[in-house]
């Protein structure tokens, strides 16, 4: 009824619910424009040394001159290249342990203090250790993404596992379904949703791991163009890899829980 | 007789200590039965059901079906779980033939004896949905379809409308009762709500507090051939009801 007829009512407030989104995004806008704005006229008028603080106009020079020099896509494809394949392979493996966890539960027992103790331990600890044995280059870089990753991943999917209704695995066990049986075709698919969920979180700590290793050793990448930076005093170079990145980690984000949505429908998990 | 307990016992083992959760449950069952079990609850009655199934094994006694002693969950046996455990990921045709792709029994004439169960009970047209789109007491067709698809002698029935609403029971119930009928079926039903026991079954066995016992065993005299609907109209089964509630109450 309400389809080709709205009511007075109906058409206020869908009118209102406009209104109010364009204020918000209104407000969105003018908080960007005026942080940028401010940054760039302080530095106009000596509030502030541009030499320290950068500034927009600075950046965006600095930005024309690296993508001049064309060495740009090789900085932003070698920090996404050890992003993705270090939170594919945190997830992968992660997921891989927590399936044995699940397979034998003398075994979780057995990992649980360990487990408990890496996941309380900084990972950028082991940066170095990792140094040393894989030596300066996107091996170690990858390896510490790895590390940050895995353990979560783990327990986080192992946690899952455990969630799986029961009532549900009754149901398999008297059709004489055999614990491969039960894994593949009940817990894996129940639990698509919390892989999905590590998967994102894994994005997050993976550029904690890539920037982190690209501090101790790089000779490319995000992180490495910011540590030059600061280290040669230019901090033009900082600030204009810094926003990169957060574009970078955004896009990358982005582009996940566009897969998540089709995997969803693909799985059915949304009609 | 196509299930056979005699003194049946059963134990649980817990870091605190032992629970004795059945302590003689002694009944049979003849072929083409529809029995119910009601009890207070944490008496035992999924217990039962999952002993009968082969998942449990008991810690004295002995369950016979079919003539065979029970040691492990056989195709003789189909278990409709609490509500209807169907799995979101899969479509309804996929859900339906699940038992068939864990015996490995995908042959065209299991295919065929599905697509007219779904054929049969209104389903034929939902084969590609997933469960989702579903309304409740469809989706209860489709557990039921799932059930009968390995073709068992005997259903086991836990609590499955437990769920539900009380208008999308009763007509469940009644459908899910008809079905069983007309499939020929034994079934055992586990179920709290004393009525629903009454007015599906052919005879009702009431356990005690645990550790259970069968405390008392009625046959629905001159409900039998009534559908459930019809059976909650009569005289009879007020008296039913009456006293199973008695009985539920008097060894508390």
């Amino acid at each position: 009824m309400h389809e080709n007829a709205p009511s007075p009512g109906r058409l206020q407030w869908l009118a209102q619910r406009r209104k109010r989104r364009r204020i918000i995004r209104i407000w969105q806008i003018l908080l960007l424009v005026g942080v940028f704005g401010f940054w760039e006229l302080s530095t106009h008028v000596g509030l502030s040394d541009g030499f320290l603080t950068s500034s927009p106009s600075r950046m965006v020079q600095t930005f024309l001159n690296l993508c001049r020099t064309g060495e740009l896509p090789l900085h932003i494809a070698t920090s996404c290249l050890e992003t993705v394949v270090g939170f594919l392979a945190g997830t992968l493996l992660g997921t891989l342990v927590a399936i044995a966890m699940w397979w034998s539960e003398d075994l979780a027992r057995i990992l649980d203090p360990y487990l408990v103790v890496l996941n309380a331990l900084p990972k950028t600890a082991l940066g170095p250790i990792f140094i040393v044995w894989m030596g300066a280059g996107m091996g170690s870089i990858i390896v510490m993404t790895l590390a940050i990753s895995l353990i979560v991943t783990i327990l986080s999917m192992y946690q899952g596992f455990l969630g799986t209704d029961p009532e549900k695995i009754r149901l398999m066990r008297t059709l004489n379904a055999s614990r491969g049986q039960i894994l593949w075709l009940l817990v894996f698919p129940a639990n698509y949703p919390t892989l999905l969920n590590t998967l994102k979180v894994n994005v997050g700590l993976s550029w904690v791991g890539v920037i982190m290793g690209e501090f101790l050793v790089s000779r490319a990448g995000l992180g490495y163009l910011i540590v030059y930076g600061s280290q040669v005093f230019n901090m033009d170079l900082v600030m204009t890899s810094v926003l990169l990145l957060a574009a970078a980690a955004v896009v990358m984000y982005r582009l996940v829980l566009w897969a998540e949505k089709y995997l969803n429908r693909f799985w059915g998990v949304i009609p | 007789m196509l299930i056979e307990l005699k003194q049946a016992a059963f134990v649980y083992q817990a870091p605190e200590g032992e629970v004795e959760a059945l302590r003689d449950i002694s009944f049979s069952m003849a072929e083409g039965e529809f029995c119910s079990i009601v009890g207070p609850s944490g008496c035992g009655k999924s217990t039962l059901l999952s002993a009968i199934a082969g998942l449990e094994p008991l810690f004295g006694g002995s369950i016979a079906v079919d003539g065979e002693p029970v040691c492990g969950p056989t195709p003789k046996i189909g278990f409709m779980p609490q509500r209807d455990q169907l799995f979101e990921w899969r479509t309804i045709w996929d859900n339906v033939t699940l038992g068939l792709t864990l015996h490995r029994q995908r042959t065209e004439e299991q295919f065929a004896q599905v697509r007219r169960l779904l054929d049969r009970y209104g389903l034929a047209d939902f084969a590609q949905m997933r469960p989702s789109q579903l309304s409740g007491g469809m989706r209860q067709r489709c557990a039921l379809i799932r059930t009968l698809a390995t073709n068992p002698k005997i259903l086991l029935l836990d609590e499955p409308f437990s769920a539900l609403d009380y208008q999308t029971r009763l007509s469940v119930s009644s459908d899910i009762w008809q079905i069983i009928r007309q499939e020929h079926k034994t079934a055992l039903l586990v179920t709290h709500d004393i009525s629903e026991a009454i007015s599906m079954s052919d005879r009702v066995l009431v356990l005690s507090h645990r550790p259970a016992v069968v405390q008392a065993d009625f046959h629905m005299d001159g409900l039998w051939q009534m559908d459930p609907l019809a059976r909650r109209d009569t005289e009879a089964f007020h008296t039913f009801f009456n006293a199973i509630w008695k009985e539920l109450n008097t060894h508390a």
